[in-house]
């Protein structure tokens, strides 16, 4: 049994309430902060503990607060990104429903590391549900005396607002989560200037994902060194994983980084295996946007290593043999899964989701996806399958934020990995184009 | 843009959590409110955001109405047309789509005689709409009624009781700003 540092207490009746929540040691990170630690203190915990942003860029968070401007007389703010949206991605909203109180807390802690005295939880809109759970879970922290005017007679203050979305995956782009923030279409802002110098209303602002910040209070109540004793190298901590598609057992498991791939799919601690006794075809491990991988390659690594769950040993191989941790969104496929269809389901997903600002990305994801249909139809030509290549590396590099590699490296991680499919879409299109049918070759390895 | 002839206004109790929204923005800064005024606009105003009701939001907030539109009109969130009693957004990504929501929309297409495309079923109860991701997808597939998931809906069985649900539903539940907490019987019912 791995340890669990964020859903140790998720099943426990009541922990959605301040009172059973303290009584499994909810809060301490808080009267420890700030009864006992400077500001800056708290952020070198946070940089000891190795913990890398858990939204999917996975950039070390206490190296991104240290880089927050601190100009004096000028409000600064903390963000928490809580709009999840990413295909085989569902984390964020279980700990949020189950665990509301270790977002509240875990903002509190960090918006005090940040000097920051109003922060804002940007929820996607369609979790309304989830919005009014965290609000009762902040009223409750207000009358507490956690949250509002001189928290626990330290002198700090700190106002905290849950913000809801419209709907809009491009949001979760931090720049893009800021202006739908201040009211506005969510359209990604040129960068440099960083938010951490221009970010909310232009001022100092830091952007971190939900899991970040739940995990800030384990740091700061344990010390960083503590933390980053637990997983592999540089890949500390734990991490929750959303896992979904063909598996015996889909939902969220918190594993400490290092996990085989192959006990996370098939023990039954975990997933249990592919549903329905069949063989597993691929992975996509981290959200849709990260490169697929067939079974033998996610399993093991092109050496011949096994596969860990852990940034350095998903990525090892780069996007030849590899892929990436993402976001931990984990979505199997078994051997029943048509890549081109389920290709061209992540390429609708992305051009419905582009918010039409760069033009590689407005028309480049509809290319994609018209592609990608014609092919699944059985109206594809061989010349469409190095077009997908050919319009996917158009793409990338060449839009304001990631949306475009989003788009992109799925599209050329299946063609790379599974192009004999592709192909026999286009040498049997008839066949191929019948409801449930399905390649029975082997996945190409790199 | 369809168009309604009397001035909506909002219920006092709505003026109210608009008010308590606003404040939580710096005070040159209440456009910040935008999104989460269109969410109390669109459950008050029969599942929609017509013209007036954009007009309205513009009001209240102290923007211009431009502002208001360019908005509506980028997240999916907010029907621009009128829509049935109750509006399911099935979710068709990658990962619902493995677990069945190609057949699940097939289904809800012939018991409710609505089209996906955002039509609405001849007896005004059902509207349809195809989403992107809703982040259940463990759970998949689902259908998003409101504030409500409907989660593993693999079985005709399981997707009846959702109907069922649906179909007895006389009242709308009550919003959060609603002082009464007394359900109130939908505008376009």
């Amino acid at each position: 049994m791995g340890r669990k540092l964020l859903t140790e207490h998720i099943n426990v009746e009541g922990i959605d309430t301040l009172e059973v929540y303290r009584k499994h040691g909810g809060y301490r990170s808080v009267e420890k902060a700030l009864k006992t630690m400077t500001p800056d203190e708290v952020v070198e915990e946070v940089k000891k503990s190795g913990l890398r942003g858990r939204g999917g860029a996975g950039f070390p968070t206490g190296m991104k607060w240290s880089f927050l401007a601190k100009p004096e007389g000028v409000p600064r703010y903390l963000v928490c990104n809580a709009d999840e949206s990413e295909p085989g991605t569902f984390k964020d909203r279980q700990l949020m429903s189950k665990l509301p109180h270790l977002l509240v807390e875990g903002m509190i802690t960090s918006s005090y590391a940040l000097g920051a005295n109003t922060s804002y939880i940007y929820i996607r809109g369609e979790l309304l549900y989830v919005l009014r759970i965290l609000e009762k879970a902040i009223a409750e922290a207000y009358a507490a005396g956690f949250l509002g005017k001189n928290i626990l007679g330290s002198g700090y203050d700190l106002d905290l607002h849950v913000h809801p979305g419209g709907g809009a995956y491009i949001c979760g782009e931090e720049t893009a989560l800021l202006e739908s923030l201040e009211g506005k279409r969510g359209n990604p802002r040129n960068k440099p200037p960083f938010p951490a110098v221009q970010g909310l209303y232009a001022r100092p602002t830091v952007v971190n994902n939900v899991e970040s910040i739940a995990a800030v209070p384990v740091i700061v109540n344990d010390g960083g060194e503590e933390y980053a004793k637990i997983g592999v190298g540089r890949s500390t901590g734990t991490k929750l994983f959303s896992a979904c598609g063909h598996l015996n057992k889909p939902g969220i498991y918190e594993i400490e980084l290092g996990l085989p791939v192959e006990e996370f799919i098939y023990s039954d601690e975990y997933c249990g295996g592919i549903w329905k006794g069949r063989e597993l075809k691929a992975v996509v491990a981290g959200g849709s946007s990260v490169p697929i991988l067939p079974k033998e390659l996610i399993l093991k690594t092109a050496a011949g290593e096994p596969r860990l769950m852990s940034y350095e040993s998903l990525s090892d191989g780069g996007f030849v043999t590899g892929t990436m941790l993402g976001s931990g969104g984990f979505i199997a496929m078994d051997e029943t899964t048509c890549i081109v269809r389920n290709t061209w389901s992540f390429s609708r997903f992305y051009h419905h989701e582009s918010c039409g600002q760069c033009s590689p990305c407005r028309e480049g994801t509809g290319w994609l996806e018209k592609v990608l249909h014609r092919l699944e139809h059985g109206h594809g030509h061989m010349e469409d399958i190095d077009l997908l290549v050919s319009v996917a590396k158009q793409i990338e590099g060449n839009t304001i934020c990631p949306l475009g590699e989003a788009a992109a490296w799925p599209v050329a991680a299946a063609v790379r990995h599974f192009r004999d499919e592709f192909e026999w879409h286009v040498t049997h299109a008839k066949e191929a184009a019948q409801p449930g049918a399905v390649y029975q070759g082997k996945a190409v390895l790199a | 843009m369809e168009t309604t002839s009397v001035k909506p206004q909002f219920s006092e109790a709505a003026k109210a959590e608009i008010e308590r929204i606003c404040k939580q923005y710096p005070p040159e800064r209440r456009k910040s409110a935008l999104l989460p005024v269109l969410h109390i606009a669109q459950a008050e105003f029969g599942g929609w955001v017509s013209p007036e009701v954009q007009d309205l939001v513009a009001e209240v907030i102290g923007i211009r109405p431009i502002e208001v539109y360019e908005v509506s009109s980028f997240y999916t969130m907010f029907n621009l047309k009128p829509v049935g009693k109750h509006v399911l957004e099935i979710c068709r990504t990658g990962p619902c789509m493995l677990r069945g929501s190609d057949e699940l929309t097939a289904h809800l297409e012939r018991i409710t005689g609505a089209k996906v495309n955002g039509a609405t079923s001849p007896d005004g109860l059902f509207t349809l709409k195809e989403v992107e991701c809703l982040a259940a997808c463990g759970f998949a597939p689902i259908v998003q009624v409101r504030e409500k998931y409907y989660e593993q809906l693999d079985t005709p069985a399981a997707v009846d009781a959702m109907l069922t649900e649906l179909r007895n539903q006389v009242h709308r539940p009550a919003l959060p700003w609603e002082e009464t907490g007394l359900p109130n019987v939908l505008a376009n019912n």
